[in-house]
């Protein structure tokens, strides 16, 4: 199998292209070093990515707090994470940088605020 | 009347970096007034991740890197006054100001940081037939909706421009459940990072149609459809590619101008390519005393470069005020050469004894071209660029030494070399 990819480990966006079967990476092209050879082989073997939200409030300034995920979570993961922040609310006050999920779906990171409310 | 030092307007992270800076160096009085009900500008609602790499080497969300500086403010003596409208700033620096509380309010200041930021471009300022049905906003005023009011303004939604704003929110619509349709770009380059375009539309499956516009839209009450077309070499829509796409909201990313109408007001020369003010090293504006910083200046990329020009302006601000500022003042400006869009600072004090660091950006995209300083028509740096591209602020560095031998007939050029 082979995905085109683009690079964003530096500005430069270099296009990728990496080839893959079931036991994993085969090669990988078109990346100018090696953070881009890392780069391609995460995204094949397990793509992560930062969530950044919103979470209720029940008392405070605003009706939502915005929060993020401490560590990268799995990209699979994302939407069913979403499904788990919003069938949450908290009670006012917050605070910047307050738990409002530990360890969500057993992914290792916790959600936090990233904001007072 | 109130009398202060230095008064700041706007609360933002360009007005914050300022007035710490100032405080640093030693100014005494210092008050910022912000039209917003806390500190922290456009930060509040920018939720998302990635600001701070450069100048915390972490990645902070908006509200994050914007408490890090109000931490740092509420630290100080620095006064704040909030949900506070400044209405006029004249020739000798006394500022007009009203908020609920004080009423009107008249402060003497020895100098002035403009930090006030700027604002998108709206739909009044495109092109576009159709009637004013609701579901079509800036991509800012959406972020405010979803993330500050928790509030979803569309579910089907075409997005009009691919800069950063309109990528994010691409992607946090798609998050919170809408069907993001497409990205409309009108230019065949996006002017958003390359990070965004993986991260914000690859990763859904959003496609991003470059040389396309929206040319009309359709529905009377709430928006039902836009009509898209591609566009010609002179961004003309090309008849025979229109395409009708069902859809209750169209988000406007198309552009920030910065907010000058007070810089205008006291008569302070405009740069008609950055839409901010003329300014030295210093970020000294043409009127003695006010400077200004951040977005009111020119459009910035990232944040983190927000803050450094904040702080020179600040820094700038507190030698004007204490007088330790170069006694003598020789300006020489500076000049684009070939792909160079604008230069900030636009001219440079020869007698100040430091370095200066030019920000600019690129007209289109460069591959492996050079970025060309020349002074006094000799070659002062020549760097290798393997990609250049206008979504993204360059610099370039002026040695103090060169500076030291130039004179009022000297000149300063940037240019792109292929
Ligand atoms: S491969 Fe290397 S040079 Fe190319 S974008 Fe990735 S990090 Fe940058």
């Amino acid at each position: 199998m082979k995905r085109d990819l683009t690079c964003v480990a530096c500005p430069l966006g270099c296009a990728i292209t990496v080839e893959y079967d079931e036991t994993g990476v085969l090669s990988v092209t078109g990346n100018t070093c090696k953070r881009g050879d890392a780069y391609a082989r995460s995204e094949i073997v397990n793509p992560t990515r930062s969530l950044a939200t919103s979470v209720k409030v029940n008392g405070g300034i605003y009706p939502v707090v915005p929060v993020k995920s401490n560590k990268p979570i799995p990209k699979s993961m994302i939407f069913d994470c979403m499904k788990a922040i919003n069938s949450v609310t908290v009670e006012a006050p917050v605070k910047l940088g307050q738990v409002i999920i530990p360890n969500i779906l057993g992914t290792g990171a916790d959600i936090v605020a990233t904001n007072h409310d | 009347m109130l009398n202060y030092d230095l008064v700041v307007v706007g609360g933002g992270p360009a007005g914050m970096a300022a007035a710490l800076k100032a405080k640093e160096c030693g100014v005494e009085k210092i008050i910022i007034l912000e039209r917003a009900q806390t500190l922290g500008g456009i930060l509040e609602q920018c939720i998302h991740t990635g600001f701070g790499l450069h100048y915390f080497g972490e990645e902070l969300s908006g509200p994050e890197y914007a408490d890090r500086f109000i931490v740092e403010v509420e630290k100080t003596d620095i006064d704040v006054k909030c949900d506070t409208m400044v209405l006029d700033i004249s020739e000798c620096n006394l500022v007009t100001a009203v908020n609920k509380i004080d009423g009107f309010l008249k402060i003497q200041a020895k100098a002035v940081v403009l930090a006030m930021g700027c604002r998108e471009r709206p739909r009044g300022a495109l092109e576009m037939a159709g009637t004013r049905a609701s579901g079509i906003m800036t991509a800012g005023t959406a972020q405010k909706y979803v993330n500050l009011d928790g509030y979803m303004p569309g579910k089907k939604v075409v997005i009009l421009g691919s800069g950063d704003i309109g990528l994010i929110m691409a992607r946090r619509m798609t998050l919170e459940g809408a069907e993001v349709k497409v990205v409309c770009e009108i230019m065949p380059y996006s002017g958003g990072l390359t990070r965004n375009i993986v991260q914000c539309l690859d990763d859904f499956g959003i496609p991003l149609r470059l040389s396309t516009t929206v040319i009309e839209t359709h529905g009377t009450q709430r928006l039902e459809g836009v009509t898209i077309a591609k566009v010609d070499d002179r961004l003309q829509p090309i008849p025979g590619t229109e395409e009708y796409i069902e859809c209750d909201t169209l988000m406007l990313s198309v552009g920030l101008i910065p907010e000058n109408e007070l810089t205008k007001n006291v008569g302070i020369a405009i740069d008609r390519v950055t839409n901010g003010a003329v300014v030295d090293e210093m970020r000294q504006t043409d009127h003695q005393g006010i400077f200004a910083c951040g977005n009111v200046l020119h459009v910035h990329d990232l944040v983190d470069y927000v803050t450094l020009e904040s702080q020179l302006a600040g820094q700038g601000a507190a030698e004007y005020i204490l007088g330790t500022a170069p006694k003598e003042t020789v300006y020489v400006n500076t000049v684009t050469g070939n792909g160079v869009r604008y230069l900030v600072p636009q001219r440079v004090n020869v007698k100040n004894p430091n370095d200066v660091k030019l920000y600019f950006r690129v007209g289109r995209i460069f591959k492996n071209a050079r970025v060309v300083l020349e002074c006094d028509g000799k070659t002062i740096s020549s760097k290798k660029k393997v990609k250049l591209a206008p979504g993204e602020m360059e610099n370039v560095v002026i040695p103090a030494d060169v500076l030291a031998a130039m004179d009022e007939n000297s000149s300063i050029t940037v240019r792109v070399e292929e």
